[in-house]
């Protein structure tokens, strides 16, 4: 028993169908509850209006946009070291749910900031790292969809995806020394234990959170499955070429699972 | 229904109309896609085993 | 190495190749920028520190997918994969014939197109400065991103979307310097940063490149 076994692409196709169905309900019910409560039920900030409501999505998806480029890495890492399939194909489905959260960051940021700060966009450090990672995500969607040979992608892309993860960090604090920030601080306390949210809004949002971590893995599991499932049609398709292009086409395929 | 606002209605309102349909999308695409392979794998597979 | 590099400088010369185009690039940006933000020189001397890094850097992007194309085409760099000589030494090589046709020049460029924008003469040092020592990290960088999409028909586009978020912290360390440097501000810390870069990328991503070069030619 090791988390290794989910490395057989058979092994992993079943357990995710099973954890699936429940994780997406899970996951619609904390969105829903944590996105309703928030916009719903809870009182307006005394200086920021009604636009507080904002940070019920703000917050989680910049969260996740983080979470789902450093879960990319390790996916990437144990690619190149043990070269498991699954991995590969786990990192390649992230990104575009990665992608999206960004887009989510950045736009509801630019909405609340165009009331709050006066302006949609500052070149402050958090912002610009944000962009930063955005056109990350980018390259790296775009890496994978330009490679044809599949495992050459998913090494390139790994690559990348190491060296990215370098730069996007020295990025974070370059900014930094570069222009004095308008963001607040954080609001999650991880560290410090003192928090600058008060309960009112701080339940809701942890319900957000947690709703868009696991809509993260829902997501991230349904594609992965895709990308296994086309790998396999892939396998198939060629294999049937292969033997229309042969004389006699009786040679049985043999019952591997995809690779 | 929707609660009172005050004078950031749209700002609100608009993020959240984002987001909801950018996270949509995102979901919609996935899902559709997943059928979509899935209806072709198991078109293909069918043609595989009668084959045999 | 230095065969490699000899030969490398000489197609670069010789065949037309990247060695002019990213100057003249850099002339024309240089030149066309006063006629569209117009002739006022405080303005321009205000953003010159800019313009010429940004235009240093579009220059460089622009010969990037010459680095390996040419001799993955013809087989060259197969024949360089099984030689003695380490992939990582290759990558360093092509790096370093890269700047020499590129960098270099643009450096020694800058200070004459730095006239024409009105560039303050106190910001000239550390423009000048924080070019010479901030373009290796670019070639470096390049090198890398050049790695990475040698196999692709069309590569120009993605590795300029490849290469462009990693030459942010560059980019930012180097126009600071200059800006500071226009400001009579302290320039040392920048400066530092950005070979601090440099240094670190001359010194470990030949790696990720040769890396890159083994899983394409594979």
């Amino acid at each position: 028993m090791s988390i290794w076994k989910y490395a057989n692409p058979t092994q992993f196709m079943r357990t995710s169908a099973w954890l699936l169905p429940g994780l997406s309900v899970l996951a619609a019910l904390c969105v829903a509850t944590g996105l309703v409560w928030g916009f719903f039920f809870t009182p307006d900030d005394f200086r920021q209006g009604s636009t507080v409501k904002i940070i019920y999505l703000h917050v989680p998806s910049a969260l996740m946009a983080i979470n789902a480029w450093l879960m990319m890495l390790v996916a990437s890492l144990i690619w190149l070291i043990r070269r498991h399939h699954v991995s590969a194909l786990a990192a390649k489905a992230a990104a575009p749910v990665g992608l999206v959260m960004t887009v989510i960051a950045l736009a509801t940021g630019a909405i609340w900031g165009e009331p709050m700060w006066g302006t949609y966009w500052a070149w402050d450090p958090r912002l610009t790292s944000f962009l930063i990672l955005f056109l990350f995500y980018l390259g790296y969607i775009a890496l994978w969809q330009a490679i044809e040979t599949q495992d050459t992608a998913a090494d390139l892309t790994s690559v990348l995806c190491l060296v990215g993860s370098v730069f996007a960090l020295l990025s974070r604090y370059a900014v930094n020394f570069w222009n004095q920030g308008l963001h607040q601080g954080t609001s999650v306390p991880v560290a410090t234990g003192e928090r600058s949210v008060a309960d009112v809004f701080f339940v809701p949002l942890v319900f957000s959170m947690v709703g868009f971590g696991l809509l993260f893995v829902a997501l991230v599991l349904l594609r992965t499955r895709t990308e296994i499932r086309s790998r396999r049609l892939h396998a198939l398709l060629a294999r049937e070429r292969a033997a229309d292009t042969r004389v006699a086409p009786n040679t049985p395929p043999s019952e591997s699972p995809t690779s | 229904m929707i609660p009172d606002l005050g004078k950031y209605q749209d700002t609100v309102l608009s993020a959240y109309g984002i987001s909801l349909l950018l996270l949509a999308a995102i979901i919609g695409l996935s899902i559709w896609r997943a059928r979509a392979v899935k209806r072709q794998l198991d078109a293909t597979e069918a043609r595989t085993n009668k084959r045999q | 190495m230095i065969a490699l590099l000899r030969r490398d400088l000489a197609l670069a010369i010789r065949a037309g190749g990247g060695f002019g185009l990213g100057l003249a690039f850099f002339l024309i940006l240089c030149i066309l920028v006063p006629f569209g933000v117009g002739p006022d020189s405080g303005t321009l001397a205000k953003i010159a520190p800019g313009i010429l890094w940004v235009g240093a850097l579009l220059a460089c992007l622009l010969s990037l997918d010459r680095i390996f194309q040419l001799d993955f085409e013809d087989g060259t760099l197969d024949l360089l994969a099984t030689a003695p000589l380490p992939l990582e030494a290759v990558a360093t090589t092509k790096a370093l014939a890269h700047w020499i046709t590129t960098g270099l020049p643009l450096t020694l460029a800058a200070a004459p197109l730095g006239q024409l924008l009105n560039l303050p003469a106190a910001a000239m040092p550390a423009l000048v400065l924080g070019l010479a020592l901030g373009t290796p990290a670019l070639s470096v960088i390049g090198t890398f991103g050049a790695a990475l999409t040698v196999g692709l028909k069309r590569g120009g586009l993605l590795i300029s979307l490849l290469v462009l978020p990693l030459y942010m912290p560059t980019l930012l360390f180097g126009a600071d310097a200059a800006r500071r440097g226009a400001e009579g501000l302290e320039t040392t810390t920048p400066l530092l940063l950005m070979t601090g870069i440099s240094a670190a990328s001359l010194a470990l991503l030949p790696f990720a490149t040769a890396a890159a070069l083994r899983m394409n030619l594979r």
